[in-house]
């Protein structure tokens, strides 16, 4: 463990009252700036003294960020929305109920009541060996602590693995990509859209980083279309315990059903690779099939195809394949049909 | 070496090497860069001294026995030279684009791209040991005089002294630079493959010690970046108009009898005339 102190270090901070103040902070202070939404990442970094930024940019006063508007039917979610919020919106709810379903059990009550939309799908891999400011690959470094002979890697990932495995600890991550969600994202008077998808990156592209994130770069939404509302969503989280815990495995299902069969799909895990990590086999494999035990045991197979355990976390994937076959027959006690 | 290298703080609390700064692939592209600039303004404006045309017109007389076409670079030699280069260039490519900020997956690459230039390296060294001229590469005391000729030519003094043998003096020593900086980053390259997953051996990041990790990173980053100028300045000899004989020969094998009487001694590199195509 590292040693925590309460104590943080100096850095100067600025609190912004609007996106532009914002954007032109972080434009001037680059990679030397570190932004701050909810604090719930921020603070262990900074407690730890692991990150010491120069400028920190509390978003907490930028009332724009914030809220849950209708968006032709979909959603426009500001970044700084809490979780609290976006789990108890009615809109949330009835359009898109896997997202508040997710956004629901993050953590604790106290948490969700201050962190954020934004912040939850940027946060930072929980890795304990990144996180106790050991110089790994992800910290900059040139080794992997985590996947060694004698690693303690109950936690990290099955997929994916690049030399660093760490793995996506978001909840509403796998949730916004089953919705086709965008996120908007601001630089200076540029802004761009992009797919929830490709807001992840793994550590094959940049094994220092877990989003597209660059220095300036600012989330100032998440944009869910339409097309998913009303339909068939499951989501469902397994953790040690059943409060204030990260996602062992979660997994977020979108269903389009045309009578008894499936049209469309979208399956995602997180908790497994550095990215939420889309089932695409299995989204192909059960289209043009019905909802039944076959379809999830075709699917829970497929959904593993690939996966390469550590030494201590094989276990994740028969829990996969259970969620697989969970999310296909809609088992969970709120999942929509 | 304060900011040319970056250090860290192992578990153990020990202050370990990690890797090298990147500014120093800036430093090897820019400084590759100017010895571009700076050698082509002196070829511009040099005294550069070639033989003299009647000088050769009289070797041409006195060796009619020569074939037209004299191979340089066998076919084997050449394909080995153009796997070596591409490997070498993909190498490059997938090493340093993601730090100029082209994101990619390029571990993948960059170790596969790495097995095909030590498969070709470990076949050149076999090659050249049994079935070329093995000494005609190296460097040694021996080529101070003609190290001395080389350099009064380059300023207009048409000084006696050896004239090269198969590979110029400036061959042999890049040969040299890169036999160094290629064997270092392929044996530091080769115990690497331990730290990421390959399907080739099984991973494993304590092979080593970390302060010794830390040397292999930091020698394999030196090295490379070393590439980065030395590859630069070979592509450019390898264009420059009075080399372009060169290049067509490591193309399509052969030099013609004149190119050869004038670049190069007949007594230190004997013409292979079984091999060489007499088609005047």
């Amino acid at each position: 463990m590292p040693p925590i102190r309460d104590v943080m270090p100096a850095f100067e901070l600025f609190q912004p009252a609007s996106v532009g103040d914002a954007l032109g902070i972080l434009d001037r202070h680059g990679a030397d700036a570190w932004v701050m939404a909810g604090g719930m990442d921020t603070f262990d970094w900074l407690k730890d003294r692991i990150r010491k930024p120069k400028v920190v940019v509390d978003l907490g006063m930028v009332d724009e960020l914030r809220g849950i508007k209708d968006a032709a039917g979909g959603l426009e979610i500001g970044a700084m929305t809490t979780l609290t919020t976006v789990a108890n919106n009615p809109l949330v709810k009835e359009r898109f109920p896997i997202l508040a379903q997710a956004a629901l059990i993050v953590a604790s009550p106290q948490i969700r009541n201050q962190a954020t939309a934004g912040g939850n799908v940027s946060q930072d891999a929980r890795c304990w060996y990144y996180r106790a400011g050991w110089p790994c690959y992800r910290a900059g470094g040139n080794i992997c602590y985590a996947d060694t002979p004698t690693s303690v890697n109950r936690e990290h990932a099955i997929f994916n693995a690049d030399r660093c495995v760490a793995v996506n600890p978001s909840d509403t991550a796998p949730a916004l990509i089953a919705l086709d969600a965008e996120f908007v994202i601001k630089r200076g008077s540029a802004e761009r859209v992009v797919a929830a998808r490709e807001f992840f990156i793994g550590p094959g592209i940049d094994i220092t980083k877990l989003t597209v994130l660059q220095p300036g770069d600012l989330l100032t939404a998440i944009r869910i279309p339409a097309a998913w509302a009303g339909k068939a969503h499951y989501f469902e989280k397994v953790r040690d315990r059943m409060v204030w815990d990260f996602a062992l495995v979660n997994i977020a299902t979108t269903l389009n059903m045309s009578g008894t069969t499936i049209s469309d799909a979208r399956m995602v895990v997180n908790g497994v690779a550095a990215v939420p990590y889309r089932l695409d086999a299995v989204e192909a494999a059960i289209k043009g099939r019905p909802r039944d035990k076959a379809t999830a045991d075709l699917a829970a197979d497929l959904a593993v195809q690939g996966a390469v355990p550590l030494r201590h976390n094989a276990y994740k994937i028969p829990l996969v394949k259970a969620l697989v076959k969970r999310a296909i027959r809609g088992e969970a006690e709120w999942a929509t049909s | 070496m304060g900011n040319l290298v970056s250090w860290a703080r192992s578990p153990w609390g020990d202050s370990v090497l990690t890797h090298i700064s990147w500014d120093l692939f800036w430093a090897a592209l820019i400084g590759g860069l100017l010895f571009l600039l700076a050698h082509g303004g002196y070829m511009l404006f040099s005294q550069h001294h070639r033989r003299e045309s009647s000088e050769v017109d009289r070797l041409e007389a006195e060796r009619q026995g020569l074939p037209t076409n004299i191979v340089r670079h066998g076919f084997v030699a050449r394909m080995f030279h153009w796997v070596m280069a591409f490997s070498m260039l993909t190498l490059l490519i997938t090493a340093f684009l993601p730090i100029v900020g082209v994101k990619f997956a390029w571990v993948q690459w960059h170790w596969m791209a790495g097995i095909l230039l030590t498969a070709s390296i470990m076949f050149h060294i076999v090659h050249a040991t049994f079935v070329l001229d093995f000494w005609s590469i190296w460097v040694g005391p021996k080529d101070i005089p003609e190290f001395k000729a080389e350099m009064l030519r380059e300023v207009g003094i048409d000084a006696p002294g050896p004239k090269p043998g198969k590979y110029p003096l400036g061959n042999r020593l890049y040969h040299l630079a890169v036999l160094v900086a290629g064997l270092s980053v392929i044996g530091t390259g080769i115990v690497m493959m331990w730290r990421v997953r390959t399907g080739i051996v099984e991973r494993n990041p304590y092979l080593l010690t970390d302060s010794t990790w830390g040397i292999t990173y930091v020698v394999h980053g030196l090295m490379g970046v070393g590439f980065v100028g030395l590859v630069i300045a070979h592509i450019y000899f390898a264009l420059r108009p009075e080399k372009l004989w060169v290049t067509k020969s490591m193309i399509f094998g052969t030099i013609t009898r004149r190119q050869y009487l004038e670049h190069h001694d007949p007594d230190r590199w004997v013409a292979d005339k079984s091999g060489s195509k007499n088609v005047a």
